[in-house]
């Protein structure tokens, strides 16, 4: 039997049905076309998956579909200004952070929370906070700079 | 119809119990246990019963003599309140050791111990501070200390229909601290080797009046290891009793050889993590503990 779940994503009212044992990452992609969020391994440890539920990052590979009831949803599709890019976008795109791709909605959607957070992290904070999300083309370099530059910007400073 | 999965999110323990008491009904916190096992096939359950919308299970709340630890707190929720990392560094740092920033947005205390994996960090962390398990079910409520909730690898004391509400936990005397300490091959996102959770009370003249030891990792459930914290009592840790109680949780490990570590060099780790895990919750303590 489907269940028929009302839910908040990227601050739109959205309804979908659902296998009970269905997870969120399925139905962000196969139900409500937000592709963006990609699926890594599928058991929570590569965080390709990223999104915020209710204010907090998860991996939406490890949350089952009907949890979204009445939640708040973010995904990567929801972190650019129409087709202005995101300060961390931008930053990802100017220091060659995404080799090839994959992981890259991940990282900028737990980048984001982080900054949201904390908007002066250090880089060890940021690769604590990052180490949920792999990156098998082994870019972690360039994406830590990325962030750690994006975070100078937002806080209005120069480099 | 029978046979379809069902998902359940129950607003009260009593539909919870009702819910469990179902052939295959398995309790859904964070799922990052959960879930990971239903889709490797260990675990086929048939109706989900989300534990998120029920009020003693999320609640977080401390209170004037002690803190409610709702089961299906998740990490990140504790990790994040100010007065709990004070009064309790040890319990927090093993629960901020565990997994991912988005692992520890979702994974619950509870779910670590209901999980009943011998190396789950926050369990020693957990006896050291003589945290008591709170369980619902058709019979009633019952407490359970949490050094007799696992009883092996995957199992534990809950009975068809129960649950585990939550943790109650005594706020601390003044000059006691706790500590809590793993060893991992790497600095981040790996299983206990061992791990080590070490309470301890001090009088003012800094002598230890009560002590806490507790191993994991190194036996079937928990250990916690009473000749160990009789070693510290009546010392200011000096070398002389931080040995002697490294070698009585040396002693007291029973543990197995396996990808992480062989057992000899478990047994040898336990010894120094418990030195190291005293030692700073000795400092702890010494710099005012709670007060």
């Amino acid at each position: 039997m489907k269940l028929h779940v009302q839910t908040t994503v990227n601050g739109e009212a959205k309804e979908f049905l659902c296998a009970p044992e269905q997870s969120l990452l399925d139905v962000l992609r196969d139900e409500l076309n937000l592709t963006g969020t990609k699926e890594g391994c599928a058991t929570g440890d590569c965080g390709a998956c990223s999104v915020i539920f209710d204010g907090r990052l998860v991996c939406s590979c490890l949350v089952l579909a009907p949890e979204a009831s009445g939640r708040r949803i973010e995904t990567i599709e929801g972190v650019a200004h129409g087709t202005e890019l995101h300060p961390l976008q931008k930053k990802f795109l100017e220091h060659a952070a995404l080799p090839c791709g994959i992981c890259t909605p991940g990282f900028i959607v737990a980048a984001k929370a982080l900054l949201e957070r904390n908007p002066d992290p250090s880089e060890e904070e940021t690769r604590y906070w990052l180490a949920g999300n792999l990156c098998r083309c082994t870019g972690y370099d360039k994406i830590i700079r990325a962030v750690l530059d994006t975070a100078t910007e937002l806080r209005g400073e120069t480099r | 119809m029978l046979d379809e999965i069902r998902y359940e999110a129950p607003s009260s323990l009593a539909r919870a119990i009702e819910l469990l008491g179902e052939e295959g009904a398995r309790v859904l916190a964070g799922g990052t246990d959960l879930l990971v096992q239903m889709r490797s096939g260990r675990a086929t359950p048939r109706v989900f019963v989300d534990v998120k919308h029920i009020p003693e299970t999320t609640r977080l709340d401390l209170g004037t003599s002690e803190l409610w630890l709702g089961a299906a707190v998740p990490a990140a929720a504790i990790v994040e309140h100010a007065e709990i990392a004070r009064l309790w560094p040890g319990l927090v740092e093993a629960i901020d050791l565990i997994g991912s920033t988005q692992i520890q947005g979702r994974a619950s205390v509870g779910g670590n111990l209901c999980n009943a994996s011998p190396a789950a960090d926050t369990t020693p962390a957990l006896c050291a501070v003589s945290a008591c398990c709170v369980i619902a079910g058709p019979r009633g409520q019952r407490e359970v200390p949490v050094e007799q909730f696992t009883t092996g690898p995957g199992t534990n004391v809950l009975g068809r229909g129960e649950l585990l509400a939550g943790f109650r936990i005594a706020r601390p005397a003044a000059r006691t601290s706790d500590a809590y300490l793993r060893f991992i091959p790497r600095s981040e996102m790996d299983i206990a080797v061992v791990g080590a959770g070490v309470s301890v009370a001090l009088d003012a003249a800094g002598r230890c009046t009560g002590a806490r030891v507790a191993l994991g990792a190194v036996a079937p459930t928990v250990l916690l290891v009473a000749d160990a914290a009789a070693a510290l009592v009546g010392s200011r840790a000096e070398d002389q009793a931080l040995t002697r109680a490294g070698a009585a949780a040396s002693a007291a490990a029973r543990p197995i050889s396996d990808k992480r570590g062989t057992a000899d060099y478990r047994r040898r780790i336990a010894g120094v993590l418990v030195r190291r895990a005293a030692t700073a919750a000795f400092e702890r303590a010494r710099a005012g503990g709670s007060a």
